[in-house]
């Protein structure tokens, strides 16, 4: 993962940018809130079936079946990624072992060099992002073009996702029909019809010419070696089953022991990411065609990514490799639907990114984007996996503190005010000297109330934009001794 | 029945008349109710922005002060939401600070949570007329699990119109440091909440945690909007007060 795709000095500076961007926000907001209602009915909807025994489980039961699933997974990683291997070699495919980004680079340009390769096609896949896929084998002269539409949004516009399953979520209909117009060289208008005519007819020519169609993975099968795609648009379809190779990257995490296992996690994902029961299409890839079959890749090569996931392994943040990227912790999140992803300046913005982007990487680099949350928790609430996001990200600041990466200042008033007012005596004190520092700050208003309008130093931070109340002028622990007396009358 | 009050840091600075209310009513109910004067604060600005050594020291003295009372209440579900869900936590690797902190958390309430729950109060005997809406703090509603309690008290005031809350999921923005550390979007969260708060017409925004009230009230001052914020127990109070008791 780059440091900043964006080339954008800080987050400060970022944040910014995307809080003055009423139209961006505005954008992103509609859309999470639009996924976010879908996703709060189609749960309903489930919990109800639950209830009629229609279903095979309620929300929360599959919740808890799918951590169990991927608890059990994650604690016997090497004997199920070893299982996928050797059923994935059975089934005709080659197997590639990727510690780190460039290693998938490597792997996909010598892959691409054998097969003389000069077109790529590409299905939706955040691993792809994850490893720069595009930039790298562009820059040995490979083309490599986006199938999703989002996406394909987003290379258009020479931009990352903003969203983990939306990637154009903070563009608008507008703006998505002048980029298409600007390829078309005809002006085009916003309608749907008229945009995704535009795209199918462009892509469906990119399907045709490509040498390879590179996917991700939302779910590998051990047992059986099966990649499983969710997609909406039959793009998935097309990218591993027209071009003569396949090449699927899938991070390590996304294993699943068993098909019924599948069946858990995949009753939670569609219905978490966009509100649906199921997608319009499921895929799942066994191995490459097989003689005598008339469709599907000669070559199927799957590239399994660690890129830092096994560091998490056995530690306190293990149960963030249970993700299954569907981004409900976004469309939910307050932090996000202001700011938009790309503010983040990660590849995985949000809650769940500013959890994994430190981990995956270098928490040192990253020290500001577990800062960014009020930690209401809306996050654990929506994962469909229970991931406690907001607790993590309180254990991230932990972990910056004690690495030393604090914002120094900061960390070293915080520290002295705690460690004082922890001393009922000195906390008692500080009320009433509080009291007298503030005085020349506060005003009287007409209706006799006092308010500071404008605090000095740190608490300028909370003046600029809000009033700030007075300390009484006794506190409750001065108050105590007459509602003592009040009470024994 | 005995209490024992923890009064929160931000209401015994900025809102002691909070923790009055809160004492008057649990009398009405006839509890008998202590204040322990070595109480600080429930140490959630350590915890929050990472001070985990600090904020152990804090629970600790919190154990001390009140593992020999019966029941303790306070004017805040995030600090009460803090104490259960968190002090526990903190002490996992050290089995007796475990059963003590799990001993403590166990009778640590919110006082909607205690009125409604222990004491079985649904009519507080206030009359209140006003329009107004209820935000549920983040802390109270997802960590302590508080969501109905405050709902039934206001339901019971006479005169007063509860509104519903459109997206009682959504935070205010406030989170403590947060609202200091990332200013920008912690002013921007409040923008967001407020508009749609005032979009209900409510003439108060009702909560049961200071910071919330504090956030949203003193944004709602600086940007003159025809919204002010009260804390659950004040209103009850003001309204059993007015209701003559």
């Amino acid at each position: 993962m780059a440091a900043d795709p964006h080339n954008v000095p800080d987050f400060k500076t970022r944040i910014a940018k995307a809080l003055g961007d009423e139209r961006l926000r505005g954008a992103v907001r509609y859309t999470a809130d639009n996924l976010r209602t879908k996703r709060n009915a189609v749960v309903a909807d489930l919990n109800e079936q639950a209830a009629q025994r229609m279903a095979i489980g309620s929300f929360a039961e599959l919740r808890r079946q799918a951590r169990r699933i991927k608890e059990h997974t994650l604690k016997h990683l090497d004997y199920y990624l070893e299982q996928a291997a050797e059923r994935i070699r059975q089934n005709g495919g080659t197997v590639h072992w990727a510690g780190s980004a460039a290693d998938v680079v490597r792997i996909a340009e010598e892959i691409a060099e054998r097969r003389q390769a000069k077109r790529v096609i590409k299905s939706k896949s955040m691993a792809s992002e994850e490893v720069m896929f595009n930039h790298a084998l562009e820059a040995k002269g490979v083309e490599v073009v986006e199938s999703d539409l989002g996406e394909y949004i987003i290379q258009l516009a020479h931009e990352t996702p903003a969203h983990i399953v939306i990637p154009a979520i903070h563009k608008t209909r507008r703006q998505i029909a002048d980029m298409f117009g600007a390829v078309a060289g005809r002006e085009l208008t916003t309608d749907t019809p008229t945009l995704t005519k535009f795209a199918r007819e462009t892509l469906r020519k990119k399907f045709m010419a490509a040498d390879i169609g590179v996917s991700g993975a939302n779910f590998l099968v051990a047992e059986s070696g099966t990649i499983c795609l969710v997609t909406n648009e039959g793009n998935g379809r097309l990218t591993t089953s027209v071009p003569p190779v396949h090449v699927a990257i899938v991070g390590i995490e996304k294993l699943v022991p068993t098909l019924e296992d599948l069946a858990v996690v995949l009753g939670l994902l569609p219905r978490s990411a966009t509100g649906q029961k199921i997608t319009t299409y499921f895929n799942m890839i066994t191995g490459p065609r097989r003689p005598g079959e008339p469709d599907g890749p000669e070559e199927l090569h799957v590239i399994f990514l660690d890129n830092g996931r096994t560091n998490l392994l056995g530690s306190k943040y293990e149960e963030a490799l249970m993700c299954i990227r569907c981004g409900a912790c976004l469309n939910v999140c307050p932090v996000y639907r202001n700011i938009g992803g790309h503010a983040y300046g990660s590849i995985y913005p949000g809650p769940i990114g500013s959890v994994i982007s430190p981990l995956l990487n270098d928490l040192g680099a990253w020290t500001d984007l577990p800062q960014a949350s009020s930690l209401c928790g809306a996050c654990h609430e929506a994962c469909p996996m229970g991931i406690h996001l907001h607790e993590h990200l309180v254990s991230l600041r932990m972990d910056t503190v004690a690495m030393g990466k604090a914002d120094p200042g900061f960390t070293r008033v915080m520290k002295l005010w705690m460690a004082a007012w922890r001393r009922p005596a000195i906390y008692r004190m500080a009320a009433k000297l509080g009291r007298v520092a503030m005085r020349p700050f506060v005003k009287k208003r007409a209706d006799g109330t006092e308010v500071a309008e404008s605090l000095p130093g740190p608490f300028a931070a909370w003046t600029n934009t809000r009033n700030f109340p007075p300390i009484a002028s006794r506190t409750f622990h001065e108050r105590w001794s007459d509602l003592e007396k009040e009470g024994k009358r | 029945m005995k209490v024992s009050l923890f009064i929160t840091c931000l209401a015994d600075h900025f809102y002691p008349e909070v923790g009055e209310a809160v004492v008057h009513l649990l009398r009405r109910y006839g509890c008998e109710v202590d204040f322990p004067p070595n109480q600080t604060c429930c140490g959630q600005p350590a915890w929050n922005t990472g001070l985990e050594d600090e904020a152990r020291a804090y629970a600790r003295a919190y154990i001390e002060t009140f593992e020999n009372s019966e029941y303790v209440v306070m004017p805040s579900g995030s600090c009460a939401g803090h104490v259960r869900y968190y002090y526990p936590q903190m002490f996992k690797d050290d089995k007796e600070m475990y059963r003590r902190a799990c001993a403590v958390a166990d009778k640590t309430y919110e006082f909607s949570q205690f009125l409604v729950n222990v004491l079985g109060v649904r009519d507080v005997g206030a009359r209140f007329p006003a329009k107004v809406v209820f935000h549920n703090n983040c802390h109270m509603q997802r960590e302590l699990g508080v969501f109905e309690e405050p709902l039934t008290l206001l339901r019971h005031v006479r005169d007063l119109e509860l509104l519903d809350n459109p997206r009682y999921d959504l935070c205010c923005g406030f989170g403590g440091a947060f609202s200091v550390k990332m200013p920008e979007i912690s002013t921007a969260m409040a923008d967001e909440r407020l508009g749609i708060y005032v979009g209900t017409k409510a003439d108060i925004i009702v909560s049961c945690d200071g910071g919330c009230l504090m956030h949203m009230g003193g944004r709602a001052e600086r940007q003159g909007l025809p919204v002010r914020t009260m804390h659950l127990a004040t209103l009850l109070w003001e309204g059993v007060k007015s209701n003559g008791r």
